[in-house]
């Protein structure tokens, strides 16, 4: 299934987000995840299925001001 | 001051943005001893990684974080950008940024209302980045805020504080409400106004990260924001038009011809 992460396409093999971003390379890091502009809890993942086409944004710790 | 019920160990909050290196933002916040370093999120991308170092990095500090909503241009982006922070950074506090305007980086007070209202009734402690407008800082409150974080000038220009007499009224009306000045601030004696002018708390970032000697300039401004909030406490005299002596003249001599 293709998905976009970060504006990128990837292609993925598990259609759950949970699994989606082991398989991206993102195992344990300190992330924050978001599904067409929706925000979705470290505690929904397992739980949410991804569809053909979804954007996935995944934010981590920056340097601000 | 508290702010939200809780104390910081300076009123001085640095941004973490712009430095040439960890290196010196790590010396920087050293010398500046900020009460928090304010953070802000990105796209990660899984090979690099750079999320997590800088993570790493802030979390050595030891320094508490105030996470922003920093470009965000719309309600929702900043909701959900406010959302994503709080899990990764574990914390409620959030600094809002609604951006209306783009070259003056101007918040679109609308926006700031509107989200305002939506995070603190999800729980949020938001410090909502405003202008010096009464009536802006009066529907934030009643949005929930309970702290407003009011410009100096645009975001990066180094200009100090330009409507000395908007933050001066502004201060005045809501006395007992906590007020940050944010951005604009270029130089220690625009800070010192600042504290003058009765303001709890500054919140930098390109005076110090861009100054010739950062580190330098850090404890500048850890210097700037005593000499400013003593300065308060002390009871500044009022201007006057018209020269007063400052030596008595009872008693002068009279030793004209």
């Amino acid at each position: 299934m293709q998905i976009y992460v970060n504006d990128e396409t990837r292609d993925i093999t598990s259609d759950m987000l949970g699994v989606a971003l082991d398989e991206l390379g993102y195992g344990k890091t300190r992330i924050a995840t978001a599904v067409d502009g929706t925000f979705v809890p470290a505690s929904l993942r397992a739980d949410h299925r991804l569809h053909e086409g979804a954007r996935l944004e995944i934010l981590a710790p920056m340097q601000g001001g | 001051m508290k702010f939200y019920g809780k104390s910081l160990s300076s009123p001085l909050m640095l941004g973490t943005a712009q430095y040439d290196s960890p290196a010196i933002l790590s010396a920087s916040v050293e010398a500046a001893q900020p009460g928090l370093v304010t953070v802000s999120l990105r796209r990660e991308s899984a090979g690099l990684q750079a999320g997590q170092a800088f993570w790493s990095l802030v979390r050595d500090m030891g320094v508490p974080v105030l996470p922003n909503t920093a470009g965000c241009h719309g309600v929702r982006e900043a909701v959900t950008t406010a959302q994503m922070a709080r899990e990764v950074f574990d914390t409620d506090w959030v600094k809002l940024e609604v951006i209306g305007q783009g070259d003056l980086l101007q918040p679109d007070v609308f926006g700031l209302v509107e989200a305002a209202r939506i995070l603190t009734e999800d729980g949020f402690k938001v410090f909502p980045y405003t202008t010096e407008d009464l009536v802006v800082a009066e529907r934030l409150l009643r949005a929930g805020c309970e702290v407003l974080m009011p410009w100096g000038a645009p975001i990066g220009s180094g200009r100090g504080l330009n409507n000395l007499f908007g933050l001066r009224a502004l201060r005045a009306h809501f006395p007992e409400v906590p007020m940050v000045v944010d951005a604009g601030i270029g130089k220690p004696s625009h800070a010192v106004a600042a504290f003058e002018l009765g303001y709890d708390a500054i919140l930098i970032n390109t005076a110090v990260a861009k100054a010739g000697d950062p580190v330098a300039m850090a404890r500048a401004f850890r210097l700037a924001c005593e000499v400013g909030q003593l300065a308060h406490l002390s009871d500044p005299i009022d201007e006057r038009d018209m020269a007063v002596p400052s030596t008595p003249t009872l008693g002068r001599a009279m030793l004209d011809a």
